[in-house]
């Protein structure tokens, strides 16, 4: 929050919980116009996993869960590639990636 | 289009800073320029987005700070675009331990205050014959219940009422080792207090409160003519040249705890300044707390909403006094400031006005257990028995008439989050219902709230450190 400073207690959690919010955009789109990354597309550059979720808030329900998305996409690559070019540019794009439910954030866009 | 509209929000300066106190959350923000004007220009307007941002470039702010202004106020719901937003509160927890009992260990009085609510013309209690004093199976088993309805909790209170607390010392001192013990075998650290109007403390009793870390709060209306007016024994004499000497005794030997005044206020007994100095620097009590007595509005001691507004002025003039304490960091003993700042502090959201009937209970002579301490004796009341607990749908039905979402009247109120419609007996004497809204005083509480806030606001600006005393502070 830039022109709302929080003063009490509430007002900290408030803070903490809109910045969370703030935190996975690739779908919230509503009515803010507030700034959000540039995410150039591209079949090769455009990546946007996370959003997947069953009705439980888990991904085990989903036809195709964000798990099997990036290894699908990356490995037997018959998915409309959403990953970047592994075999090319960037070999080592999952690299900090070792648990994608839980270190995903740490796959990033990449620039060719 | 999107159309923006002003939400529940109240904007109000301190210390030269424009705030918002935010009626859906209770969360308190400081507004920047930009947003101050924003929600200045949403006053009473309901603005299509463009037209709202070109009003605000041609003040000569730049667009894209006044997008984000407008989504921040948004997301923070100060303002509305028309989509409806879920503004049900919270549901209770399924279960809710205990924190709180009061245990009113006698029904009887020594005095005869006209305006009392336990024994004056709007009572509520029904004491034909029930016992007058708890006897000491009551207490234990009062205490007993008390603890296996309080499981999960770390820290528990109990308080002693009456009547006059002290017409039943004897087992208020049983019942103190008792739950003392009870609360050391459980691991539970416990504490004590007592309201008491002061006629029967001695020595004895003094140095007992003082060793046990009992807490004290007299109830008293100040100087001897405030006093005697209603304060009197059954024979109509004054009370005040007898509890003096006995304050004056409580309160320097007493220091294990701080030790409070009650102040009721009645269309006899409106001076706040001059009851405030006189028990806090004559008489020397750490807090003074100040309420509007309980009554139907007809009665000779009621004060009328003019006399409200003189009340209110007196208020602020000691709230002032508080803030330049709080600004020099020195404490002050006016309780309503800081009981209230306490609430602020935390953003506290309530949909219930108190916790009576859900962390606290009343417990009469009988066994009775009522919401709180004003509706022991009350047949009308009863929830259940120490002996067989609390019946489950009596309560939910209690819970469920005080609870913010059946008041109506409130849901457009800025200040709902503290008041939550008000006390439950304050409004059954008014309305027959424990569930109404109490509308005699809204304004009045609006404009307290108000005061306390900009209070809140300028310590937030010149003295943050002070806010630190309330964080650590019981919402009680």
């Amino acid at each position: 929050m830039k022109h709302l400073r929080p003063i009490n207690t509430k007002a900290h959690r408030m803070q903490e919980r809109a910045t969370l919010e703030n935190d996975i955009v690739a779908l919230q789109s509503g009515q803010s116009t507030a700034v959000k990354p540039h995410v150039p597309t591209g079949c090769t550059i455009l990546f946007s996993p996370g959003w997947e979720v069953d009705s439980a808030g888990g991904t085990a329900g989903l036809c195709q869960p964000v798990e099997r998305d990036i290894y699908d996409c990356y490995v037997t690559c018959f998915w409309p590639a959403q990953v970047p070019d592994h075999l090319n540019n960037a070999p080592d794009w999952t690299s900090k990636c070792a648990l994608a439910t839980k270190d995903w954030r740490n796959v990033d866009i990449v620039f060719p | 289009m999107t159309s923006y509209s002003k939400g529940d929000v109240h904007v109000f300066a301190g210390g030269g800073t424009d705030y918002a106190y935010l009626a859906a959350s209770g969360g308190i923000v400081s507004l920047d320029r930009i947003s101050t004007r924003i929600l200045a220009r949403l006053d009473n307007a309901k603005l299509e987005r463009p037209v709202l941002v070109s009003q605000m470039v041609d003040e000569g702010f730049a667009v894209e700070e006044v997008n984000e202004g407008i989504d921040e106020l948004y997301q923070l719901s100060a303002i509305h675009n028309g989509t409806p937003r879920d503004t049900s509160s919270q549901a209770l927890p399924e279960h809710f331990p205990l924190q709180s009992l009061v245990l009113n260990v006698t029904n009887q009085c020594n005095l005869s205050c006209h305006y009392c609510y336990e024994f004056g013309e709007d009572k509520v209690a029904t004491p034909e014959g029930k016992k007058k004093f708890m006897d000491w199976e009551t207490a234990k088993a009062s205490v007993d219940y008390f603890f296996n309805e309080s499981r999960g909790r770390q820290s528990v209170h109990i308080t002693f009422f009456g009547g006059e607390t002290l017409m039943n010392f004897p087992l208020l001192k049983q019942a103190v080792e008792y739950a003392r013990n009870e609360a050391d075998a459980r691991g539970v650290s416990l504490d004590f207090s007592l309201t008491t109007n002061a006629t029967l403390l001695t020595s004895t009793i003094i140095e007992y409160l003082a060793d046990n870390a009992i807490g004290v709060t007299v109830s008293i209306d100040g100087a001897k003519e405030s006093q005697d007016a209603f304060r009197v024994f059954k024979n109509g004499r004054g009370t005040y040249d007898v509890i003096e000497p006995k304050i004056k005794e409580l309160l320097a030997k007493h220091k294990t705890r701080p030790i409070a005044a009650r102040v009721t206020m009645t269309s006899h007994a409106m001076d706040v300044l001059g009851t405030y100095k006189h028990l806090k620097h004559t008489l020397g009590f750490h807090e003074v707390g100040f309420a509007p007595v309980t009554t139907s509005p007809n009665r000779l001691y009621s004060i009328t909403p003019v006399g409200m507004d003189n009340v209110l002025g007196q208020f602020q003039v000691l709230a002032e006094d508080y803030l330049a304490h709080a600004q020099r960091g020195e404490h002050h003993g006016f309780s309503n400031v800081s009981d209230t700042l306490a609430e602020l502090h935390q953003g506290v959201n309530k949909s219930l006005p108190c916790g009576a009937g859900l962390g606290l209970v009343g417990v009469g002579p009988s066994g009775d257990i009522a919401p709180c301490h004003r509706f022991v004796d009350s047949d009308e009341h009863k929830l259940g028995n120490v002996s067989t607990g609390i019946d489950k749908e009596k309560q939910a039905a209690f819970l469920k008439r005080g609870n913010i979402d059946n008041k109506y009247d409130c849901h457009t109120c800025w200040a709902r989050p503290l008041c939550a419609g008000g006390c439950h007996h304050e409004a059954f004497v008014r309305y027959g219902d424990t569930g109404h809204a109490n509308l005699h005083y809204c304004d009045w509480i609006r404009s307290w709230t108000d005061t306390c806030l900009r209070i809140y606001g300028t310590i937030a600006s010149q003295n943050p450190a002070f806010l630190d005393h309330f964080t650590e502070r019981k919402s009680s």
